[in-house]
């Protein structure tokens, strides 16, 4: 039964979902509208188990001193800091000059943002380390990021000032961007369309199982 | 000096550097400290020879490590906001697209601006926001704000404090539940947007700050996506404009334009050329060309000379890379 409920509850979901899109009417749409909030009770109650889970994981690994244990106690700090103060606060939690908003603005922005703005130099460190014209395909590529990379900048019109307006990087950028990228990007996105159809027809009927765990 | 003892060094300069950065952003002793243009050029000159002078010393067969790319990302990023040099920017066809389709709303018009992004997006994401905010303001447009992710609307409050302190919109005397909404985050991904496609209120039956969706004399009559005038979607991953362009445009007929960041931008555009997207922000250039459109200048504008300078930067390193490459026989490993 561990198997067969979570499966029927699967199949009939992934039928309801179907149907609705071609009948969106009684008693469809009103299913529709039933498991989609369904799903949103699902997924709000998945938040906390992750954040009850991380607090396990980050208390056993304090416990028991294993490597780097040192920021799992920075995680815990500042997970219960930001909820300590999101709840003493109200419902104006998020209004500005709020302890919670100053944590916000000043020490989650600025922190996240760093994180995602070191990706920089690690682009142009690998860029300088592996971006090679090895074969034609990748001077292919090579060529392409040339221009996209000039032409979407406004200095690539400074440097391609003297050419005529066709030529300029900025125009030859909007041309890769408007008609090669979007044919891949098609092509990728039918490709991975068609398999997702598959792939759920194959879960709503019940013949991949691994989303239930058990490797079968 | 071990490992632990240089992490401890690092962490400790880095935070006596953020002090000074936001004590002087407090105190304002940051802004109006600029290079002359002649030194601007006298900077872009040596740092063009110092180029020319690795990739003669990688012809010689002395290479450069990888701290030395950094160290020159980081001047390109950082040395830029201090310069007096100017670029034009021009504008694509996409941003002028999308800028047409919000010029020919008519005041009053309902416009939904979904914030399906976090704060290390908010680079490239929040003068987008801004600026966008900032034209529906001053052009008399109504905006509800809602969010697909957590911080979304944290990041629109954000924008909004902001744009209302600007001096034309301030005299505007904009009313909170009248000219503007934030219904806040919900969670649920694709399927708030299909819910939305019936019933707006069953999705958010409170705003952000817990005032239930009747009270709000501004959404109190939109029941679904045939109420909104146009779509505007920030975006920086999933949920976002793909799901949104599948739901909302596709199947419920939504009028949408997209903000997104130049790393998702390009998967964005297929949807262009099959007219299910107005257009598209792509990226800090998407907004300097949005902000130039709109006639203001925000951060959008003032750092793209940062990212034209970390682009020169990324291309001269490829090149040298690649001539180390083939001066070693195709073997050179870097």
């Amino acid at each position: 039964m561990r198997r067969e409920i979570p499966l029927l509850i699967t199949g009939i979901v992934g039928v309801v979902f179907v149907i609705q899109y071609f009948i969106p009417h009684w008693p469809f749409n009103r299913m529709n509208a039933w498991f989609s909030d369904w799903f949103s009770i699902v997924q709000a109650c998945a938040i906390w188990l992750g954040a009850l889970n991380l607090i396990k994981i980050s208390i056993q690994k304090i416990a028991k001193k294993k490597k780097d244990w040192i920021y799992s106690v920075v995680i815990l700090v500042f997970f219960l800091l930001i909820t300590i103060l999101g709840f003493a606060e109200g419902e104006e939690f998020r209004e500005p000059g709020t302890g919670f908003t100053w944590l916000y603005e000043f020490v989650y922005t600025p922190l996240s943002s760093t994180m995602f703005a070191i990706l920089a130099f690690f682009v142009a460190s690998a860029s300088y380390r592996a971006f090679r014209a090895r074969n034609l395909e990748a001077t292919l590529l090579l060529a392409a990021a040339f221009f996209v990379m000039l032409g979407r900048v406004p200095i690539g019109d400074v440097i391609s000032g003297f050419m005529p307006q066709g030529a300029q990087l900025s125009n030859l950028a909007t041309w890769i961007m408007t008609f090669p990228q979007t044919a891949g990007q098609r092509a990728i996105m039918i490709g991975i369309a068609l398999g997702i159809v598959s792939t759920s027809l194959r879960i709503i009927l019940g013949i991949e199982r691994s989303h239930l765990g058990g490797g079968d | 000096m071990n490992a632990r003892m240089k992490e401890i060094l690092v962490v400790a300069v880095l935070t006596v550097f953020c002090a000074i950065m936001y004590w002087g952003k407090v105190d304002g002793w940051m802004t109006g400290f600029q290079f002359s243009f002649g030194l601007s050029m006298t900077v872009v000159i040596l740092i063009a020879v110092s180029l020319l002078v690795i990739l003669y010393l990688t012809l010689r067969g002395k290479l450069i490590g990888r701290r030395v790319v950094f160290l020159y990302v980081g001047i390109s990023v950082t040395l830029p906001f201090f310069m007096s040099l100017s670029q034009e920017i021009k504008i694509s066809p996409e941003v002028q697209t999308l800028y047409e389709g919000i010029a020919e709303l008519p005041p009053g018009s309902v416009v939904l601006t979904a914030f399906d992004y976090d704060p290390p997006s908010a680079p490239e994401l929040q003068p987008m926001a801004e600026s966008f905010f900032r034209y529906c303001f001053n052009n008399d447009l109504k905006v509800v704000v809602i969010g697909l992710w957590p911080q979304g609307p944290q990041q629109a409050n954000i924008a909004i404090e902001k744009i209302l302190l600007d001096e034309a919109i301030a005299a505007k005397n904009l009313q909170y539940g009248i000219d503007y909404v934030n219904l806040g985050f919900q969670t649920g991904n694709e399927f708030v947007i299909q819910r939305m496609g019936s019933d707006f209120k069953s999705m958010f039956p409170t705003d952000y700050t817990g005032t239930p969706y009747n009270d709000l004399p501004l959404v109190r009559n939109i029941k679904n996506f045939s109420n909104i005038d146009y779509g505007f979607n920030l975006s920086a991953g999933y949920p976002g404009t793909v799901e949104w362009v599948q739901v909302a445009v596709d199947r419920y007929g939504l009028k949408m334009g997209a903000g997104n960041t130049a790393v998702q931008a390009p998967q964005c555009y297929p949807y262009i050329r099959s007219g299910q997207l107005v257009g598209i922000l792509g990226g800090m250039n998407g907004a300097a060309e949005f902000e130039l459109m709109t006639g203001t200048v925000g951060k959008g504008t003032k750092f793209m000379l940062s990212q034209s300078f970390a682009h020169m930067i990324v291309i001269a390193f490829i090149i040298i890379g690649n001539v180390a490459y083939f001066r070693g026989g195709r073997k050179q490993k870097l």
